[in-house]
């Protein structure tokens, strides 16, 4: 790991602490599913923290994202509050979305997050009017996207593309390439070799980046930010990562092979930032063990904070289907 | 006679007319070796091979305009959508070109296909995967709609759809997959278009569709405790649907229920609702036409409130009572 962009020590531990808020977010999502607590699915990110933490690293406060299904650590990177989240996660009266939307529809307005959705692809579009109203109302806000490899080929992901293309938004598309859409592997639901070869054909740049790189993501985001922002356009910035955890909690993981998942946690993006940040004499051991720590201690009170949240009111069924 | 599940049901039919008719395949998104979202195809790879059982790229426009090019040049494609509302994405294709191809064409033409599709909440998985949107399909002439309720329907009326020569939508649903009931080892069908009557009853005529067909047979039930005898009729086929049968059933009892998980607003029951009303079911009417539906809400996550998102077996008990009550 190289270190391609000055960061403060802060900005460094800031990015560290993230991450492991993450793990510890979606570890204990995972914990609490096996305990019952849990009605529906979720899809954990578990292995792709650096793609969350490094792209929203390059925004600025006021910008905006977009989110996925797997988008627990997009809410959380973009300062989400994980009492609420959580508290959404079990479907809490106090949680993001009133215990309306769940794990796969957390949004946090407030804080840019423009929201997840359940349909693949079906936030990609709402990126771009998202940045055509930063464009017409001339913020400066810049808007990036999320989606995974899948969607890239869903018509939409083609159609926002161009539209942000010809119109020269400010958005950034960046794809979480974790190798599978489910059971579906890259190799065979592309005939290129990398997803990022298409932003040539909407005459963008496009760049492919190691995603469990947090550093590389960041650097590679900021570049893609700093042009949106000077109005030169969209970018696709694609990052290779991987998911350690089943696609949801249907998945008996047929299509790969204990060896593979095995190879890729050994470049877990956590431990690689850490190890980085020790050799460059940043970072102790004990501090690393303390911010790992807190973050522990921080989703135990999400946990005891939604566990004792009131359940929604059957009375307040229909509220909110229109404004 | 042996019991299997609805979901095994469903694998049973497609399975046995895959051996038949070289021309049937299915495609769709992680229906190989993942076997589906709910597990209904699996093994069909292994038996049948990647030419037949197709892996798509999660591109559900293309996976349905495929299938009705597929079969308008002589192929008897099944295709899965792997939730019901990802059928928006595929909205023009079926809608446009599949419904409309024949009809367009002077009758030259034929789309033979087969969309399957799971529908219905109960699961927690929220807004968007937990729609029935069965309704927007049976508004659209030139589309089949099938809902089978039961192990037995869903293989007969699979092997009848796959048979058929016109674009059919088989709404297949979550919470029936693991319900099991007798099926026939053979190849049978389950004729399109005709409901049937799954349960005798004088007092009350329930048209149900989908799961609520299973909590209307709960529902009445309870109902005979207490002296109410509900015949419980299940259309099966949502268009053409058998008016027929219904007809029969409302000018034997007198009194109706229509019971749905769909929004009700301009849903199914709306459309039965209105037929009875301008048939001659209307003259032998003891008490108003009553429907039951899903709250024009989207499905909420929260447990308790998707649970009184849609008619329960409770509700239609009371509704049921409610309609007694007319003298
Ligand atoms: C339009 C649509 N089709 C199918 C699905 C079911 N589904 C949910 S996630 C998923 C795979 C998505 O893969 P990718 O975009 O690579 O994201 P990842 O899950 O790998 O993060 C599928 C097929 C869906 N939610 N939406």
């Amino acid at each position: 790991m190289e270190k391609r962009i000055e960061l403060t020590k802060e900005q460094l531990l800031d990015m560290l602490s993230k991450m492991r808020t993450i793990r510890a977010f979606e570890e204990k999502a995972d914990q609490l599913f096996a305990l019952g607590k849990v009605h529906g699915t979720m899809h954990l990110s578990i292995g792709m923290e650096a793609t969350a933490v490094g792209a929203i690293a390059a925004l600025r406060p006021d910008d905006y994202i977009t989110s996925t299904h797997r988008g627990h650590g997009h809410c959380i990177a973009k300062g989400g509050d994980v009492k609420l989240m959580m508290a959404e996660f079990l479907g809490k009266e106090t949680g993001y979305c009133r215990g309306r939307g769940g794990s796969m529809h957390i949004a946090d307005v407030e804080s840019g997050n423009l929201g997840a959705t359940g349909v693949v692809g079906g936030g990609i579009p709402t990126a771009v009017g998202a940045a055509l109203s930063v464009a017409l109302r001339k913020t400066g806000q810049v808007v990036l996207c999320f989606f995974g490899d899948g969607a890239a080929n869903m018509g939409i992901f083609h159609e926002s593309l161009n539209l942000a293309a010809i119109w020269k938004l400010p958005v950034v598309f960046v794809c979480e390439n974790n190798q599978y859409a489910m059971s579906m592997p890259v190799a065979r639901a592309f005939p290129i070799e990398n997803i990022a070869e298409r932003a040539a054909a909407y005459a963008m740049p496009g760049k492919v980046v190691d995603g469990n790189d947090v550093l590389a993501v960041y650097a590679a985001v900021v570049e893609a930010v700093d042009r949106a922002r000077h109005g030169q356009g969209p970018s696709l910035v694609e990052c290779k990562t991987y998911r350690w955890k089943g696609h949801s909690k249907s998945d008996q993981e047929r299509y790969r092979t204990r060896e593979e998942v095995a190879a890729w946690k050994k470049r877990d993006p956590i431990a690689r930032l850490e190890a980085y940040l020790i050799e460059q004499g940043v970072l102790t051991t004990e501090e690393a063990q303390r911010i790992a720590n807190e973050a522990q201690q921080l989703i135990e009170d999400a946990v005891a904070f939604a566990e004792s949240s009131p359940e929604p009111r059957v009375e307040e069924i229909h509220e909110g289907v229109y404004a | 006679m042996r019991e299997i599940t609805y979901a095994e049901a469903i694998r049973e039919a497609l399975r046995q007319e895959m051996q038949r008719d070289p021309n049937v395949f299915l495609m769709g998104e992680d229906i190989g070796i993942y076997g589906g979202a709910f597990g209904v195809t699996l093994g069909l790879l292994e038996e049948f091979g990647p030419e037949r059982v197709r892996d798509t790229p999660i591109s559900e426009g293309v996976i349905a305009g495929a299938a009705a090019g597929a079969a308008l040049t002589g192929m008897r494609p099944v295709a899965e959508i792997m939730f019901m509302d990802f059928t928006t994405l595929a909205m023009e294709q079926l809608v446009n070109q599949a419904a409309k191809t024949r009809y367009m064409f002077g009758g030259k033409a034929k789309v033979p296909m087969v969309l399957r599709t799971p529908a219905g909440s109960g699961t927690g998985a929220a807004a968007q995967h937990s729609q029935s949107l069965e309704a927007w399909f049976v508004h659209v002439p030139g589309l089949k709609v099938v809902m089978p309720s039961t192990p037995y329907d869903a293989k007969g009326l699979l092997i009848s759809s796959i048979r058929d020569a016109n674009p059919v939508i088989l709404v297949e649903e979550k919470l029936l997959y693991r319900m099991k009931g007798p099926v026939p080892e053979e190849p049978y069908t389950v004729p399109l278009s005709v409901a049937e009557v799954k349960r005798e009853g004088r007092d009350i005529t329930i048209v149900a569709t989908g799961v609520m067909v299973m909590r209307s047979l709960a529902a009445a039930e309870k109902l005979a405790l207490e002296g109410i005898e509900v015949e419980v009729v299940d259309p099966r086929t949502l268009k053409p649907y058998d008016a027929e049968t219904i007809t029969k059933s409302v000018i034997k009892t007198g009194r109706v229920l229509i019971v749905h998980e769909a929004y009700k607003t301009c849903g199914f029951g709306a459309e039965i609702s209105a037929m009875i009303s301008e048939g001659p079911a209307f003259m032998y009417l003891n008490a108003p036409i009553r429907r039951l539906a899903g709250l024009d809400i989207p499905i909420p996550y929260n447990r308790n409130l998707e649970y009184h998102t849609v008619p329960q077996v409770e509700n239609i008990i009371a509704a049921a009572r409610e309609l007694m009550a007319y003298k």
